[in-house]
């Protein structure tokens, strides 16, 4: 080996971190990836319906805005969705990983439709409905706060055992359905109060789902002054940045841990409430429907951001309205609303590496 | 009546075995994937579709074709999607929780979408899918079985998957404590920075154990409609069993031995409420909370005991850069 020369193989590209990002870059990114995606999955549903890709958007667009009924109905699914989001967001940016807001939304669920069932009859609507409100919150709240207690004091791992909780909480509103059921032993609760309409959240304006609407518009508003403008919220940046650094200032880990699960929880609560008193009027096992488990993904994606997530609630809930419409449309099963999102998760939780690293490729070889 | 019980409860078990020596196996290299449910929905699902093709197809079935085809389509499917949650989280380097949590809808979509629709878009003029024959071929167990009494009943009477399930936790349980290529694969997920320094290729680690672990659990949902449910494929029929999987591991503490025992366990206490005599609906309901309430007591009992035996691997579900050091 008479070659002394190294050659040092240098890789095709090599990574490096940013270390700060124009925000329409980063702006520009995602919205890329989001055109990225909607193509693909265009592709995907071309593949299995041989129609004209074009026309397959048309039927998502008036899927999802075609008539007042659907565009209300669209309003509402991104009011629940937004809530159970913001809901989570605080443990979220505490870095408690909750996946546990399916059984707290239900938690609180039960909670109401049990107050109308058994209360109904006896007591003033205005009493009942304030008796509805502190009753699910608190039921929202009691599901959050127990695995946070036992986080606080024996590091107890939160994923699982808010995941547990979940069916629990779906398996006591089976065994209280049951209970309930009319007629006897149906298996299925009905409409409750059909004709007293008892415990129903009041309808303003003939317009069904206004109160829903902006109920959970004042909760965001007041969850993100709560985030960023208040003593809490900034208690909880400081132990999700690093429990350490909260620990040496004198924050009281634990304490910002149960607490911060008792408003999580006792949002998903109230959404719980506005589902049953508000929505369905009624209760059964699928009254949360998944929210807990994609609200997490939404309020990822607008980076714990309440006002965003109203942009990530509303693409989430667009694309399954829209993938619906071309389910029932071209006779397909109603479940590909669930691929077309699983696609586009796909495509922004990947995006978020080209906001935060620069890709480098090699230089061309310079003689 | 004793012994179909537990014959029940490891038919039970054994989906939930699968699942959890796959997430066991991923969880090592410190990747905590929660897609491992929907992972199991496409691993049924490639099966399903697998057996579903060649039985429109050939006019004859044969044996050793009607099983090796849907294994591999099994294989392959719940391969892709362990690829898809390894690039997302380890080359781009995304939170696992919420990729997990995305594949997850992505593949119980996938499951109920291609379960729903599979006839149609074959172009098949079946009412419905059906697959009874293909499942005859992974049901069939040793002729002698049914002989031997109650043993045969227990230990006898189940299909080759069934015993692949305790053959592949073996032999992970004796990769993970007794191979080079295990101690390598433990080191990455307690300490990856440390991995890395002595040399061993941290993310090649990640990528292998985590398709691994994504192929067994696949099995685990074509074992559940080939044999559970005789190759009727039902939506939402696998229900959370995917879950239950992830419960388990902790259960099993890591170790796949272990999981074996934790799998019949759980099949138990999932099928316990239809041997309670005079049990009504609701109580049933009940009784189904089982298997969760003692997953929360015995992850409380283990962190309150806090065994350093009984701990997760360090760097779960954390992410490793090595520029991030």
């Amino acid at each position: 080996m008479a070659d002394t020369e190294h050659k040092v193989k240098e890789p095709l590209f090599h990574i490096a971190k940013r270390s700060s990002i124009v925000w329409w870059k980063a702006w520009l990114i995602r919205l890329g990836a989001i055109l990225l995606a909607l193509i693909v999955s265009g592709l995907v549903s071309f593949l299995l319906t041989k129609e004209n890709p074009l026309r397959i958007y048309a039927v998502m667009i008036d899927g999802a805005f075609g008539t007042k009924r659907r565009l209300w109905s669209l309003g509402q699914n991104i009011a629940m969705l937004l809530c159970v989001s913001v809901a989570v967001a605080p443990a979220f940016k505490m870095k408690f990983w909750n996946i546990g807001a399916e059984g707290q939304v239900l938690a609180g669920g039960l909670a109401s439709a049990a107050c109308m069932i058994l209360l109904g009859d006896s007591l003033p609507n205005p009493v009942l409905l304030l008796i509805m409100i502190v009753a699910s919150i608190g039921a929202g709240a009691l599901w959050g706060v127990i695995p946070a207690i036992f986080k606080a004091r024996w590091n107890t791992n939160e994923t699982l055992f808010t995941l547990m909780m979940n069916y629990i909480a779906i398996q006591l509103v089976s065994f209280f359905v049951y209970k309930f059921s009319v007629p006897k032993g149906s298996g299925q609760v009905g409409i409750i109060n059909r004709t007293s309409h008892a415990g129903w959240l009041p309808v303003y304006f003939d317009m069904e789902y206004l109160l829903n609407i902006v109920v959970v518009l004042m909760i965001t508003f007041v969850v993100y002054v709560y985030l960023n403008q208040t003593k809490h919220g900034y208690e909880i940046s400081v132990v999700g940045e690093s429990e350490n650094t909260a620990r040496y200032v004198g924050i009281s880990v634990k304490k910002v841990i149960i607490r911060t699960m008792l408003v999580s929880g006792a949002i998903c609560g109230m959404a719980g409430l506005l589902l049953v008193a508000g929505t369905d009027h009624t209760i059964s096992r699928d009254t949360a429907s998944g929210r807990g488990f994609t609200a997490i993904m939404v309020a990822w994606m607008a980076k714990f951001n309440p006002f965003f997530m109203i942009l990530t609630s509303f693409l989430i809930v667009f694309l399954e309205k829209g993938a619906t419409e071309i389910s029932t449309e071209f006779g397909l099963n109603e479940s590909f609303s669930e691929i077309i999102t699983g696609i586009i998760l796909f495509f922004i939780i990947g995006c978020e590496f080209f906001i935060q690293y620069s890709v480098k490729f090699r230089k061309k070889e310079v003689a | 009546m004793w012994a179909e019980f537990i014959r029940r409860a490891i038919m039970q078990g054994i989906p939930l075995l699968f699942g959890s020596t796959g997430e066991i196996v991923t969880e090592k290299s410190g990747n905590l994937n929660l897609g491992i449910p929907g992972v199991m929905y496409v691993g049924g699902i490639g099966g399903v579709i697998g057996a579903f093709l060649y039985e429109q197809n050939a006019t004859t079935l044969n044996p050793f074709l009607a099983v090796f085809i849907p294994f591999m389509c099994a294989v392959i499917c719940s391969l892709i999607m362990g690829l898809i949650y390894c690039f997302l989280t380890v080359s781009l380097r995304a939170n696992q929780n919420v990729t997990g949590l995305a594949l997850t809808t992505f593949g119980v979509g996938i499951g109920n979408f291609f379960g729903g629709s599979l006839v149609k878009l074959a172009g098949s003029d079946v009412p419905s899918i059906n697959l009874t024959a293909t499942s005859s071929y992974f049901r069939a167990s040793l002729p002698f079985a049914d002989d031997l009494g109650w043993f045969g009943q227990i230990f006898l009477s189940h299909s080759f998957l069934a015993y692949l399930a305790i053959a592949i936790a073996l032999l992970a349980s004796f990769m993970l404590t007794k191979t080079r290529v295990g101690l390598n694969l433990r080191a990455v997920g307690e300490n990856p920075a440390t991995a890395d320094a002595a040399g061993i290729r941290v993310e090649l680690y990640k990528y292998v154990a985590t398709c691994i672990g994504s192929v067994i659990a696949g099995l685990g949902g074509l074992y559940y409609v080939m044999d559970y449910a005789n190759g009727v494929w039902s939506n939402d029929g696998f229900g959370d069993r995917g879950w239950l999987a992830i419960a388990l591991v902790i259960f099993a503490m890591w170790r796949p031995r272990l999981s074996i025992l934790g799998s019949i366990l759980f099949g138990g206490l999932y099928i316990v409420h239809n041997y309670i005599p005079n049990l009504d609906v609701s109580g049933q309901e009940l009784f189904k909370m089982l298997p969760y309430v003692v997953t929360i007591f015995f992850l409380v009992m283990t962190s309150i005991g806090n065994k350093r035996n009984a701990q997760p691997p360090a760097s779960l579900g954390l992410p490793y850069f090595r520029e991030e050091r």
